[in-house]
């Protein structure tokens, strides 16, 4: 099973713990935890300020935002390898972050501009790297679960030990090609892992609205695909439950589903009228669920790190999203001549 | 520094709204998230959220204010380590920022206006076809494409086989025959009956770095899938930037075969010429179908292959050259002929050069060119043949609205006007569905004497 490369060994924290920390779990490192921390703050930050550069008007179109569900991306990618795939919809901000593509690239892509991940061709919904091995970013819902499954299938033609990460909402959950897509993962025994992000509604539907069954990890059971609910909003959860998942998909047992219980803070885009859900709703989770105020109390708690330490981590943040949204608006917009390119690639 | 926050926009229509509440007070501390204000338009409320932290030092716009212009600034917070009394003195540089950014926004809305002026750059024409090496052999449709699909597999491991009956079954009309005995199952799959599935199966395996062969069992089934070939196939080079690539084909009987009524008859020919991002590309003779095969399989886009149930048994002959494949963007002079020039493609091409038959029984010669390739479309060759002929018929079995010959008959207008001594005439399928009856199914699709008939037309005879 990879970790990610950072160990407890040389775990930098200033905190004076005088005994090892009691985080409830022997596979977690304090260093790990920090981490964690960090990488959920910075996409909190990153779409906060994407919100903002919307509201300027320096973002334009469609700008679906992650805010609220960071645990379930960030708790995932603590299991991955390099060259394993990820794929997802539209709300993606936030996988590119996780997967270490550069908030400078993703933002100036947000902004239209030459120095974005797409050269400003694809925008907030299209964003690729293959470096990062991030296959977008699909603007049609559900159209990234059967190609998450072809990924996992030229992973094991391929004949390597790699696995897809395959994520989609309980929006996407209805559709039909996703079944098409499990009937065959299954049969074929693919290497994919299906994460449902079920933040409760499809754009303004809510689950129970749209959804036969609610029981969105239990919908491959017609195909014999195992499946898991998760605690979306506490990523040492998903963190360990996605371990055994990719272990299974990995191992060449097949696929494996994953229902993460999450919210979404925000609209389901920046123009919402937000009439389907109260905002005591909303609050009870901002207020009693946060994923990233659960993991600081945590660290706290734990006495892992101190106010100071979260200032200084708060503070590095700050600046890698100033960064990101001053080069997103001084990067140049695309070249005239970039209208004609890469619409085939030239044999 | 003072941080000001500015009146956002909730769309990217929205140019002013009302700032129906403050969530906030002078001297209170804002954190990163925290509502402070609520906005209002005709179609929605929304909450503001502070992206700075700070103290509150102004309210520069009243709750209940209509008409506040997107990005006017609506209050100005105090930075660490600064008073807000500092803070509350106007902060002319972030105005003009917010003024900056506002014209920067409008800008970007002008800007592709002037620019949408750009012509296409010219893209190099094809080589011409080569001479090929030694004789000839003849074969049916069906064996030279199996002949194409197994020379490509058996020259790069990462070339394979997809799709409903075409492994165990020997395919649903034999095209795989064989190709399951000599690659074995890793290569050549059976897949369910999930034609979405399997092409969007197909595609993520193609940005996976495989050269998938999708086989529809007919082009009719492929509408399950269209989502999958054109959002997703065609479109992502482009969204990505040139990053990913989608080297895959898309191949299967396309149009008419023969009773099999309108759910199963359709030429899809124009809806993927529609499209950029696509290759399209339609054989008639045995020899373009291993030819533009091999140069599908090895073309690094996504191809339409648009094949024909009717012509897969038919036998013509094709080079044995080993290197054998064609050009794709090129079309083929089957007939050189003076007086009219009728271009048409697949199954057509056959009809064609019959009516070619008949036409000089009266003294028409015509010139018949096969087109092969629908995207890219070889314009320059029938511009040639026209300047000659004068003349030209076009050929489709699909129906005639929005189809090929439409467009045909439009580059006509801008490239040959002057060379044309008739309009340009159509012969297509009628506007009706297919019908099932025989004598029905007979007039309504296109034959060699709608052709003549056509060609006599265009030439006053």
């Amino acid at each position: 099973m990879a970790k990610p490369a950072t160990k407890p060994k040389d775990d930098p924290s200033p905190a004076k713990a005088k005994s090892p920390p009691n985080l409830g779990d022997n596979s977690v490192s304090p260093h790990e935890l920090r981490a964690h921390y960090r990488d959920m703050l910075l996409i909190r930050r990153f779409e906060e300020r994407a919100g903002q550069l919307y509201g300027m008007g320096l973002i334009g179109g469609f700008c679906h935002l992650y805010i609220g569900q960071e645990a379930v991306v960030v708790g995932m990618q603590a299991n991955v390898r390099d060259k394993d795939a990820v794929i997802t919809s539209y709300r993606d901000h936030g996988h590119m972050l996780a997967c270490g593509m550069d908030p400078k690239g993703v933002m100036a892509e947000l902004t239209g501009r030459s120095g974005g991940y797409s050269k400003g061709k694809g925008g907030s919904m299209h964003m690729f790297s293959r470096e990062k091995s991030f296959y977008g970013g699909h603007g049609i819902v559900g159209a990234q679960v059967p190609i998450g499954t072809g990924l996992a299938f030229a992973h094991k033609y391929n004949g390597n030990e790699n696995v897809s990460l395959t994520y989609f909402g309980d929006g996407s959950a209805n559709q039909g090609q996703v079944y098409e897509a499990m009937n065959m993962a299954a049969l074929w025994k693919l290497p994919v892992v299906y994460i449902i992000e079920n933040n409760r509604y499809g754009m303004g539907t809510s689950v129970e609205r749209a959804s036969a069954t609610t029981e969105l990890y239990r919908h491959g059971e017609a195909f014999g695909i195992p499946g898991e609910r998760v605690d979306g909003m506490d990523v040492l959860a998903v963190r360990a439950a996605g371990e055994k998942a990719i272990e299974h998909a990995r191992s060449g047992q097949g696929p494996y589903i994953l229902e993460m219980q999450t919210y979404r803070y925000r609209g389901h885009s920046m123009s919402d009228p937000a009439k389907y859900r109260t905002k005591e709703e909303v609050d009870k989770f901002r207020n009693e669920r946060d994923p990233i105020e659960h993991i600081r109390k945590r660290l706290l708690d734990a006495g892992i790190i101190d106010e100071a330490g979260l200032k200084a981590i708060d503070t590095e943040i700050r600046k890698v999203v100033n960064d990101a949204a001053e080069f997103s608006q001084h990067s140049p917009e695309p070249d005239p001549s970039e209208l004609w390119t890469d619409i085939l690639v030239e044999a | 520094m003072s941080i000001q926050v500015l009146m956002p926009a909730l769309s990217p229509t929205m140019t002013e709204g009302k700032l129906a509440k403050w969530h906030v007070k002078v001297g209170d501390e804002v954190k990163s998230g925290q509502v402070i204000c609520e906005i209002e338009t005709d179609k929605a409320t929304m909450e503001v959220e502070a992206v700075d932290e700070g103290t509150v030092a102004r309210i520069l716009i009243e709750e209940g204010t209509e008409g506040v212009a997107v990005n006017t600034p609506i209050c100005v917070l105090a930075g660490e380590g600064e008073s807000a009394a500092d803070a509350a003195a106007p902060a002319p540089v972030a105005k003009a920022e917010a003024e900056a950014a506002k014209e920067e926004a409008s800008r970007a809305e002008e800007k592709p206006k002037a620019e949408t002026a750009l012509a296409a750059p010219a893209v190099a024409a094809p080589a011409p076809e080569p001479e090929w090496k030694g004789g000839t052999q003849h074969m049916t449709v069906r064996e030279a494409l199996r002949e194409a699909m197994a020379a490509e597999m058996r020259a790069d491991g990462s070339v394979f086989l997809m799709g409903e009956e075409v492994a165990q079954y020997q395919g649903a009309y034999k095209v795989s025959q064989g190709l399951l005995d000599e690659f074995g199952a890793k290569r050549v799959i059976d897949t369910p009956i999930t034609e979405h599935g399997f092409a969007g199966l197909g595609v993520g395996a193609a940005f996976g770095g495989l050269k998938p062969i999708v086989e529809f069992m007919t082009f009719n089934f492929a509408m399950q899938a269209i989502d999958q070939i054109i959002n997703s196939a065609a479109k992502t080079h482009y969204m990505s930037g040139g990053q990913m690539t989608c080297p895959i084909v898309f191949r299967g009987p396309n149009g008419a075969a023969s009773r099999v009524a309108a759910q199963h008859s359709q030429c899809y020919a124009s809806w993927y010429a529609h499209v950029p991002g696509l290759r399209v590309l339609a054989p008639w003779s045995a020899a373009d179908a291993k030819g533009l095969l091999r140069a599908a399989i090895r073309d690094p886009n996504p191809v339409i292959f648009l094949e024909n149930e009717i012509l897969y048994g038919q036998s013509f002959d094709v080079p044995e050259d080993p290197d054998f494949v064609l050009p794709i963007g090129k079309a083929k002079i089957e007939r050189v002929g003076k007086d009219v020039t009728i271009v048409a493609f697949s199954i057509m091409v056959g009809k064609a050069l019959q009516a070619a038959e008949e036409l000089a029984k009266i003294g028409i010669d015509a010139e018949v060119i096969n087109l092969r390739s629908l995207r890219p479309f070889d314009t320059e060759t029938i511009v040639e043949s026209v300047k000659k002929t004068n003349r030209l018929v076009s050929c489709e079995e699909g129906w005639h609205f929005a189809g090929i010959g439409s467009e045909l008959s439009a580059l006509m207008m801008e490239h040959a006007f002057d060379y044309l001594d008739a309009p340009v005439k159509r012969v297509a399928g009628l506007d009706v569905p297919l019908p099932y009856a025989a004598n029905l199914e007979k007039m309504a699709l296109p034959q060699s004497s709608h052709i003549v008939e056509a060609a006599r037309a265009v030439c006053n005879r």
